[in-house]
Parts: structure tokens; sequence; C-alpha cells
């Protein structure tokens, strides 16, 4: 049994802590099961290996989490998987690591992410990419690949991510794991070092939804330091976790199942949609006409506020620093140039160009009028439907290197869980079954802002009585 | 040729609020390089910026006292651009989206211009970049981010000023303006008011433009008017001399009195602006700011029509009275206790105002206060000084911070009016200096200012003159 400490999830973990486990324990199980496997996987930035219980007990007291490794931890390295941000220690921890610290978690590393979370697939950081636990040859996706490989490989309890397009929701589906992005102002996003300030949230990746609803119970609120986020309470999502779905309104977007969808995802998500059914969920069709524009809007407007964003990784005050630069502008230039991977400029590029004079118009004030027409078209939806259920992510998880140069293909994995980051809803991601070469296939459920005791509802009454086979990782 | 002057201007103000625009770092000057700093101010990756209200509340104060309109809803935007004092390379701002739009500031007539309205474009909020130190010879640079993040509020006008006198009468209503608003301590030599100009000249008639040229650098109002001057002449010498002027950015270099070349158009930076995703826009609420317009202190113009008809004084004294707003208190304060108003602006409008000036000083730091110069010109009234003896004492006063009242009972300086006393000196005087006497009744009348000279003397110059002379030439009179 305390062997298989590491298997377990949070909320099992807090019921052994009662009874008399020592939460010394659980670290001893991850850093065993860290130093077998995670030259395989790759799914730490660093390990901390100083973690430790703190005195005054909490909701997480003992439970160790991964932080993704662009969310600041005070004093230590936090780098966003990028050369430039190397050797950065924050002063400061961020609002979401406060408040688990305040909770009695232990910190027990940053997760491996794609460079700044640029990218689907976990390949770009600076570390080396993470692989998927449930076949090293495959991509874990991302950017939270690291958070999401090391929940799916029992590597660490529970993990936060970031999602800007699907960064959580997309490797939580393609890892077997429970992933949810809050809504847009539910979790501070003081200490996350931004990508795109308006699209990024941070949320729990976890192995199911109880330890979600754990999780965001600690992290979600009101932060006087973050003016996006929004002054409502926090309900106990714990109560919304009843095993009841009768007369809930399910919607079905028809845009979400055309063409590029694997045909083992597309059976697997409809399969999930007559599990609702005969739970006694109604479903409904709906339409959100405006699907197809969104992935376009999110790479301007996404890349635009990104190249702003990381305008201040300039070499002048912190983080990497050109060796035997001449002057002031050639420091910029052999700084951003050696510190940066390919996809991280390629984004500052395209996001510059978007904002530039002359091009505003066409491009980034066009993407805006998208933005507002596909939360127009959720608005819509939701008066037909409290929640919206499609696949997470078009295909399985793919082959290491399979998309690496081919930036259209890999920016199109995101193309069911973008619209959320546009709309500012939330969404989670949950194991719905297997291809039959054994990769995990998500489903992702959607809801309307603040709406996230539905989705929970609804998530784990599907994991509860879907008839998903309980599988774990040949590891 | 003759030319007619356009002249714009864009007035930087740091706003003197407790804390920065956009954390809780505090704002205080002079303090150790980089010790006024948080993860926010120093553009930490991960810090988000949350906006500090009392310099929203400033802003609208500024814009309505400037007869603006309030944007309804307030946006911030990002100027995006790399420099080593600016830790984010982008600066909040705000740009298609003024807090404040259309207003405008009426100058005053003087000497040599006519009153003339002055239309505001925008006024807008915006955070200051840090300082950059270049120490000589040591071959690298120094940031102190002390300065970044606080809170600036960028005012510009329409180019409705014609000639360098009406910029400098602009910037000093200004000034009045928001110096009677205490949201600024105006003081461009510490930096906390900057101010560039744009300028252009074309022949008198001519209704478009000529190429407009922008000036920086200027440390003082003065500095202002004189570099505009160069400039008329500059700009003319080169159209008169067949030559064509080009856009550009020209710093005034103020121990040379000329502008220099620093930029031209072609080199303008695209600062590719867009939402500060990071705060949220709000609406403003009507009814805030009318309540917010409705607690606004009487203002300069207001206050200057106000002392004309309240002290009966001249549009000359009120508004130099008027011009600074404690000026204009501690005249109130004296005309409370004192009526005659006249009498109390000449001497705030000479003397004292000629020894702040002098000084760099404030009222506040006047020794004197407005109750002990009433009580001055009291005793100038009453005939127990002289007003040649008032202006010593007040001269000492400010010099010693002692009170006017005490100089006087220290050094005995109360003037001789007592009849009796007067007599009995003055017939001492003409006992002792019989020749004169004799002189003076001989017809040489001149004697006369000497036997005053000694009666002066006599009494350490404390006589009253008036009443000297009269006792003195009766005497003369009545022995003959």
């Amino acid at each position: 049994m305390m062997e298989d400490l590491h298997l377990s999830t949070g909320h099992e973990l807090k019921v052994l802590m009662r009874d008399g486990l020592e939460s010394a324990k659980i670290l001893d199980a991850l850093y065993a099961r860290i130093d077998v496997l995670d030259s395989k996987i790759g799914a730490f930035a660093l390990v901390n290996r100083k973690a430790h219980r703190r005195p005054g007990g909490g909701t997480l007291d003992g439970i160790p989490v991964l932080v993704k490794d662009n969310i600041c931890v005070k004093g230590e390295d936090t780098t966003c998987s990028s050369k430039i941000l190397k050797g950065f220690k924050p002063p400061y921890d961020a609002t979401v690591v406060r408040r688990l610290k305040e909770e009695g978690a232990v910190l027990i590393g940053k997760a491996n992410m794609d460079e700044f979370a640029f990218g689907s697939s976990c390949e770009t950081s600076c570390y080396g990419p993470t692989r998927n636990p449930w076949d090293l040859e495959r991509i874990p996706g991302g950017s939270s690949g690291g958070s999401a490989a090391a929940v799916a490989s029992d590597e660490t309890i529970m993990a936060l991510g970031s999602d800007t397009g699907g960064s959580i929701r997309q490797p939580a589906a393609l890892c077997g794991v429970v992933g949810l992005k809050p809504t847009y102002g539910r979790v501070s996003r003081y200490g996350l070092i931004a990508f795109a300030s308006s699209l990024d949230q941070i949320g729990p990746i976890t192995k199911d939804v109880e330890d979600a609803a754990l999780l965001l119970g600690v992290i979600a609120g009101y932060d006087e330091m973050d003016s996006t986020s929004v002054d409502i309470p926090v309900p106990d999502y714990a109560t919304s976790l009843a095993s009841d779905v009768k007369g809930l309104r399910v919607g079905v977007p028809k845009e979400y199942f055309v063409k590029g969808i694997d045909r083992e995802v597309e059976a697997a998500v409809k399969r999930s949609i007559n599990v609702f059914k005969d739970l006694g969920a109604l479903v409904v069709d709906i339409s959100l006409p405006h699907t197809e524009y969104a992935v376009s809007a999110y790479y301007i407007i996404g890349p635009a506020e990104a190249s702003s964003n990381l305008a201040r990784f300039d070499g002048a005050h912190y983080g990497y620093r050109a060796p035997d630069a001449k002057n002031m502008l050639d420091m910029y230039v052999r700084t951003r140039s050696e510190g940066f991977g390919r996809e991280a400029k390629r984004r500052i590029l395209l996001g510059t160009y978007c904002l530039s004079s002359g091009y505003y118009d066409a491009y980034y004030l066009k993407a805006l009028k998208v933005r507002t027409k596909i939360k127009e078209d959720f608005d819509n939806a939701f008066k037909f439907c409290d929640i919206i259920v499609t696949p997470t992510s078009p295909t399985p998880a793919f082959r290491i290197g399979e998309k690496a140069n081919d930036p259209l293909a890999m920016y199109l994995s995101d193309i069911f869980t973008i619209p959320a980051n546009l709309a500012g809803l939330p969404g989670i991601s949950i194991p719905c079954g297997f291809t039959r070469s054994g990769l995990p296939i998500g489903l992702q459920i959607m809801a309307k802002p603040f709406a996230e005791e539905t989705i929970f509802r609804a998530a784990y009454t599907f994991e509860r009585n879907a008839d998903i086979e309980k599988r774990k990782p040949k590891l | 040729m003759n030319y007619e002057t356009v002249i714009g201007l864009e007035v930087h103000l740091q706003l003197n609020t407790v804390t920065k625009v956009f954390c809780g770092c505090s704002t205080k000057f002079g303090q150790k390089p980089n010790s006024q700093t948080c993860p926010v101010c120093l553009g930490l990756p991960g810090s988000l910026p949350v906006l500090n209200e009392t310099a929203f509340l400033f802003g609208i104060k500024v814009a309505l006292a400037l007869n603006c309109g309030i944007q309804s809803l307030i946006k911030f935007d990002r100027k995006n651009y790399y420099y080593p004092d600016l830790p984010k390379n982008y600066q909040i701002s705000q740009y298609d989206m003024p807090l404040a739009y259309n207003g405008f500031v009426d100058i005053p007539a003087n000497l040599t211009g006519l009153p003339k309205r002055i239309r505001i474009l925008r006024v807008h909020l915006e955070e200051d970049a840090g300082k950059l130190i270049h120490p000589e010879r040591e071959g690298h640079s120094l940031v102190d981010l002390n300065r970044t993040g606080i809170p600036l509020l960028e005012i510009v006008t329409e180019p409705d000023m014609n000639s360098p006198q009406e910029a400098y009468d602009y910037l000093t209503r200004l000034k009045s303006i928001l110096e009677y608003l205490k949201v600024s301590d105006c003081d461009m030599e510490k930096g906390s008011l900057r101010c560039d100009a744009n300028i252009s000249i074309r022949p008198s008639g001519e209704s478009k433009l000529g190429t407009k040229i922008e000036l920086k650098n200027m440390n003082t109002f003065k500095g202002v008017k004189s570099s505009l001057e160069y400039e008329v002449k500059r700009q003319a010498t080169v159209i008169d001399g067949g030559e064509k002027l080009f856009q550009e950015t020209r710093l005034w270099d103020a121990d040379k009195m000329i502008t220099l070349s620093m930029r031209s158009k072609e080199e303008a930076t695209d600062y590719r602006y867009f939402p500060e995703p990071d705060l949220v826009p709000f609406s403003v609420d009507k009814a805030f700011i009318e309540k917010i317009r409705q607690r606004l202190p009487e203002l300069p113009e207001a206050k200057i029509r106000r002392f004309m008809k309240d002290y009966g004084l001249s549009e000359y004294d009120s508004n130099v009275l008027a011009g600074q707003s404690e000026i204009a208190e501690y005249f109130e304060r004296c005309a409370q206790v004192y009526e005659n108003r006249k009498a109390i602006a000449n001497w705030i409008t000479g003397d004292i105002m000629a020894y702040l000036k002098t000084q760099g000083a404030s009222p506040a730091d006047l020794g004197v206060s407005p109750e002990s110069l009433a009580a001055l010109l009291k005793m100038i009234d009453k005939g127990a000084i002289s007003g040649k003896m008032a202006k010593e004492i007040l001269s000492e006063a400010i010099e010693t911070k002692m009170a006017p009242e005490k100089i006087i009972a220290d050094k005995g300086l109360s003037q001789i009016s007592d009849s009796g006393k007067l007599e009995e000196i003055v017939m001492q005087v003409i006992s002792k200096n019989e020749r004169s006497v004799k002189d003076y009744r001989s017809g040489k009348k001149n004697a006369l200012g000497y036997l005053v000279g000694q009666i002066m003397k006599e009494t350490k110059g404390a006589a009253n003159p008036e009443i000297v002379n009269r006792i003195l030439e009766k005497a003369l009179e009545a022995r003959q």
C-alpha cells in the first residue's frame, strides 16, 4: 500500500493523512517515481528536493503540487522553459502560489512547458521535450505538457497549468487526465508570466474531477493585485460534485464535428454524449457559426499581446544577457536572438506585424471583431443549453516531430479549445476513452462564465457513470 | 517677408499622489536609486498594474478645471518602444480615448498681447519612465527606476498660440490652475512639469500650416519662450534664404541659446499602440464627475474677477495676486483684518513678491504672517512708524523670521509722534543751533533741512517727519 502512494489522488491522501499518514511518505514515493521515470518523460523543469510540509494545515495540507514553469515561485527558478529567463528567481510569489502555500500544499517543482507557453506539443522547451507517458514517442500536448505528463505518470499528485488557447485542456486530453481552464477572471493572473493577458488563465490538472474541484477552490477568487480578476464569491465546489445530470441541457455544436477530426475521437465523443442522454440529460443540437474564424483570430490576438508582453526580456534588467554586446541596441538584438527559440520568435514577429501602423485595422481590430462574434455565438447557444460538449482535441497525441515544422498543422490542434479562451468561458477536459492503439481521448465540457459548478457536476457524473476503463500508462 | 507664428504645447505633469500610478510604491523625490520599487514598477515578469484611484481623480480634477469633456469609458493602451528606463519596454498610456478632451484655457491680456482662448486638444493619464545616469568615461550607464510609474498627465493644446509670449502666458496660467488644484509640485527644475513645443511659421495671410518643428529640452518657462523666439527667427531665415524646412525634433541648448537638430521625421517610431489587456476599461458615472466638479476650488479666473469686485483692486494687481494660489491666500488673510486692500496689494506685489522671487521661496516659508503684515500697515496709518521704517522692519522680519511687532519693541523703533515730546526735542535743537536758526530767519530756507536732520539724529530717525516739520516751522516763526 505505502509504496503505491504516488498513485493516489489528493482527496484520497487527505483521508489517509487524517488517519495518520505522514506527508513525507508521499514525497518519498514521488521522488522515487521521479528518479525512475523523469529522465524518460521530462515532465519537470526543476525538482524541488527540499520540498516539505509546512506547519499550519490547510485544505491541501501535505499534498504535493507541481507548478508550471511560467508561474512565479519566490526564490525558485521560474523560466517559462526559455533560455532568456535562465537563472531568473522571482522575488515574489504568484497569488496562486501564495494561496497554495497558505493552504499547506507542498510545492514539488516546476513543470516543463512549451517555451513561454507557445505550442501544443511541449517540444519547444529549452530543457528538451516532454514525452507522453502513454507512448514515449508521442507528444504530451502543450503547452502545459509537463504538468499533464507528470500527473498522468504519477510523478505528482496534482499540478497547475495555464491555458491561453487550450494549454491545460489539450495536454490533459492527450495524457488522459482532468484539466480545467476556469472562467477568465476566476483565478488571479498575478505572478503568471503573461503570454496573452486577455486569454491566459491558470487552472488545475489532476487525476480526477474531485481533485480539480479541490484545487480550484484553493486558487480561485478575487485578487486586488489583478484588475482582471472578478469579485464574485468562490462557491464550495465540493458540494457541486453531485452525480446527477437529469434535465441538464447538453448542447452539441455541429461545427465541432467536421473535417479533420479523428474518427476514433469522434466516435468516443459521440458515445459520451449518449452517456449524458442515458443519464437523463437533454441533448440539444446547437450552432456556433463563427467557430471557423476562431483559430485565425486567436493567432492574431495571442501573438499581438505576446509581442508586447515579451518585449521586457531584453537583457537589461534580469535573465539572460548576451555577452560582449557592443552597445545597447546590440545587447537587445543579440540577447533576444540568442535567448528566444524559433516558435517564440515566430509569434513575436507575427504579433509585431499585426500591431504595426497600417496593418492594425486589417488584423488586430478585425480579430477583435471576430472575438466579439464568437462571444455572441456562445451567448446565443447558452439560451438553449447549460453545457456544451465537444472533443477537446481533433486528434489523439501525435508523434514527436510530426508537426514541429508545420506551424499551421500545429495551430489546428487547438481548434476546439481556442473559442472558450476568446469568449472567456470555463472549459474542462476529462478522459472519455482510448483509441485502439491505447491513446487517451478527451471530452471537453464548456459552460457559461462562472458556471464551474455546472461543469464539475456534469464532469463528475460522467466520470462516475461512463464506464471508462481505468487504465494507467505502462511505464 | 512677414510671418505668422503657430505654436502648440505639450505639457507632462507629474501628479503628486503619495503612491505610484499602478503600484503602491512611494513617489518621494530624491531617494536612493531603485529604493522605491516593487515587482510592478520594475516590470518583473508576471506582475500586473492596478490603477491608483487618486491619480485618476487628480486627472479628472485637472480635466474639469481645463473645461474638458470627460471620456465616458476609461481605457488604457500600451505604447511599445525599447529603452532601458522603461523596464516593460512599453508604457501604459492612453491613445485613442484620452481621459479628457476639447477643453480650453483663457489667457489674460498683458502688455504685449490680447486676451485669448487656447483650446486643449486632450488630457491623458500615463506612467513616467525611470532615469538613466551616464557616469563619465566608465563605459556603462546606470538605471534608476524610482521615477518609473509616477503618474503623469499629458496636456496637449491645439496650435492656438501665435507668439512665444502667448505660449509663456498659457504656461503661466496653466501652472496657476494646476497649483490651485494642488495636484502637482509644478516644478520644472525637478521635472515635475515638462514642456515640449511644436512650432511652425507661415507667410501672413496664408491658410496652410508651415513645416512643424518639435522643440524639447526646455527647463524653464523662460527657456520655452526663448527657444520659441529663437525658432521664429531661425525658421524665417531659412525660408527667406530660399531653403525649405523639414519636419524634425530639435533640442534647446539653454547655455548657447540655440536649438539643435535631434532627429528627423523619417526616423519616427511606430509605437504599435493597442488596448492594455491588464487593465479593464471602466465607465465613469456622470454623478461622480459632477461631485468632483462641485468640489473644485475657486480657480484663478474667478478669483481675479472677485478680487476686482470685492476689493476694488486693479486688473493688474488681481492678476498678480491670484496668479499663485498661496499668494492669493496670503492676500485674503491680510485683507480680512485690514481695510486698505490697495496698500496690502502694493506691499505684496512689491517687497514681498520680490523677496520670494529672489529666494525661490513660497509664502509658507515667509517669517511674516499675513496678520503681522496687516499690523505693520496699521502702525503706518496710526503714524507709529514711517513707511520707510516699515520696509526695513519687514525686510528684517523676513530675514530673521522674527515677528515684526517684536522687532519694533526690541529696538524701540516705534515712531515718535507725541507732539509734546517732539516739541521738547525741537526746542533743544533750536537752542543748540542758533546760527542755523539765524540763517533761516535771514531767508536761507534750506537751513530748515539741517535742523530737521539734527532732530532725526537726536531721535535716531524715529521722529514723525510731518509732525517735526510742523512743530519746527511753528517754533521758528514764533520766535521772530
